[in-house]
């Protein structure tokens, strides 16, 4: 039975994970290297790394930490950030990626999905959107979440299945750093759109969040979040082992 | 010495990432000379069947590894390698593979329920179906692999050594001799799929 992943999302600038973690036993807490290995030797099912550079230079740094990722940790990895182009993909392919995650880039060009699903296979595409609901509508924002496109999500969510993406990450604003669980009602419309998996994001605050999600939600195929695993709120040991007392299948490493 | 075979398909940073992680020298390489020269040797493999098939072909490589495999040299098929080691494969028309393990490759969504999605992506349990392979000497039953992809190994059953459970058994490692092949990504599944590529290699 395929199991539900559990995925941490690491922000990286100039090569270096930004937030604070705070965990013993680490030397560096915020090298990618360091952290990704702690991630996935606590059992996380597949690392995020988000660029948030907007320099050159910082770009370089960041390919650099993800080849360095790629030589020492042997799970699936995303990368998102400043990803706009074909060469974007192939720049962060080469250093070990295994799926590249589009978001302002393909609101502005969705050909983008399209081109880089035929190169490289519709696995190797996720569509990362970051929606809110605005006058009871779901809408698709873009810049990390700035600018209201004025996209209803769910159509566009299904435009980009049907350009080629693999995979969507549903980024709820409305629910994101509230902490209250993550976003049941938009979930469940993109899931009743479309038929690639989907990865619930924004507004997990505990274990039991992760576990009404996957409850009331079957066809959610992963969790994403950051802060509360890099504060260690949540470890994923833990959150395993209470979503396998709820009969919710889950890798053991 | 481990050759990767290269014929221009797929990326193989993180299969030679994996196997220098365990310690073995890789050489990633499309020259028939050092094929025949290395110990063992991967076929690894993404995209579509048909396509993937010409390019060894065009490069003269499917002669090679099959002359390889029949002297009894072994052989780790990957993915779509792995789907690549059967008769015939059903991706986008009918298209030829390599003959060693008599099966043939065809769409998932002919055998598992339709509201179950495709591709069948993630991490899945291993279930071995016989006595277990020496490829498995360092993994258990019940162990999770990570896997993409919509077509299966089918009409294979004697040389199948593990299936996964994803509305029905899916042909997870098949095995022949010294050839064998793992639908998953051992390079992308954590200690156990290090496991398994060191039980290759030794």
């Amino acid at each position: 039975m395929i199991t539900k992943r559990i995925i941490p999302c690491l922000d990286v600038r100039d090569g270096r994970v930004v937030k604070g973690v705070n965990f013993q036993g680490l030397s560096d807490v915020s090298s990618p290297v360091e952290l990704g290995k702690f991630y996935s030797d606590s059992g996380a099912d597949e690392l995020v790394f988000y660029d948030i550079t907007a320099s050159s230079e910082g770009r370089r740094l960041f390919t650099d930490i993800l080849t360095e990722v790629a030589r020492t940790i042997f799970i699936p990895l995303t990368v998102g950030g400043g990803i706009n182009t074909l060469d974007d993909f192939d720049r962060v392919l080469k250093c070990g990626a295994d799926k590249v995650s589009v978001n302002s880039g393909a609101i502005r060009n969705p050909r983008l999905i399209f081109e880089a699903a035929k190169r490289y296979g519709d696995q190797c595409v996720v569509l990362s959107a970051d929606v809110k609901r605005v006058d009871g509508v779901f809408r698709v924002f873009a810049r990390g979440g700035r600018e209201n496109t004025g996209m209803e999500a769910i159509e566009w969510i299904k435009n980009g299945v049907a350009l080629g993406a693999g995979e969507v990450v549903v980024n709820s604003i409305d629910t994101d750093g509230v902490k209250q669980g993550f976003d049941l009602e938009m979930l469940d419309a993109v899931c009743s759109a479309v038929s690639v998996p989907v990865i619930a994001s924004g507004g997990a605050g505990g274990i039991d969040d992760f576990v009404t999600l996957f409850k009331t939600l079957p066809r959610v195929d992963a969790g994403l979040a950051a802060s509360i695993f890099h504060f260690g709120e949540v470890t994923i040991p833990a959150l395993k082992a209470a979503l396998r007392e709820n009969n919710i299948p889950v890798r053991e490493v | 010495m481990i050759a990767i075979v290269d014929y221009g398909v797929g990326n193989l940073f993180s299969l030679k990432s994996s196997l220098a992680a365990i310690g073995e020298e890789t050489v990633v390489t499309g020259d028939a000379e050092l094929l025949r020269r290395a110990d063992r040797i991967i076929l690894p493999g993404v995209g579509a069947f048909g396509d993937a098939a010409e390019k060894l072909r065009e490069r003269g490589l499917d002669r090679v590894v099959v002359g390889e495999a029949e002297s009894g040299k072994p052989l780790l098929g990957i993915c779509l390698g792995m789907q690549l080691l059967f008769d015939r494969g059903f991706e986008y028309g009918e298209h030829a593979g390599l003959g060693l393990i008599p099966g043939e490759v065809r769409p998932i969504a002919e055998l598992i329920p339709a509201e179950l999605k495709i591709p069948h992506i993630g991490w899945n349990a291993l279930h071995f179906t016989k006595k277990k392979s020496p490829l498995f000497r360092y993994v258990r039953e019940g162990d999770c692999v990570y896997f993409v992809h919509s077509f299966h190994a089918a009409r294979c059953g004697e040389d199948v050594i593990a299936v996964s459970e994803y509305g029905a058994p899916l042909t997870a490692a098949v095995q022949r001799g010294n050839v064998c092949g793992c639908q998953f990504h051992p390079e992308k599944s954590g200690k156990v799929g290090l496991n398994i590529l060191r039980a290759f290699c030794e």
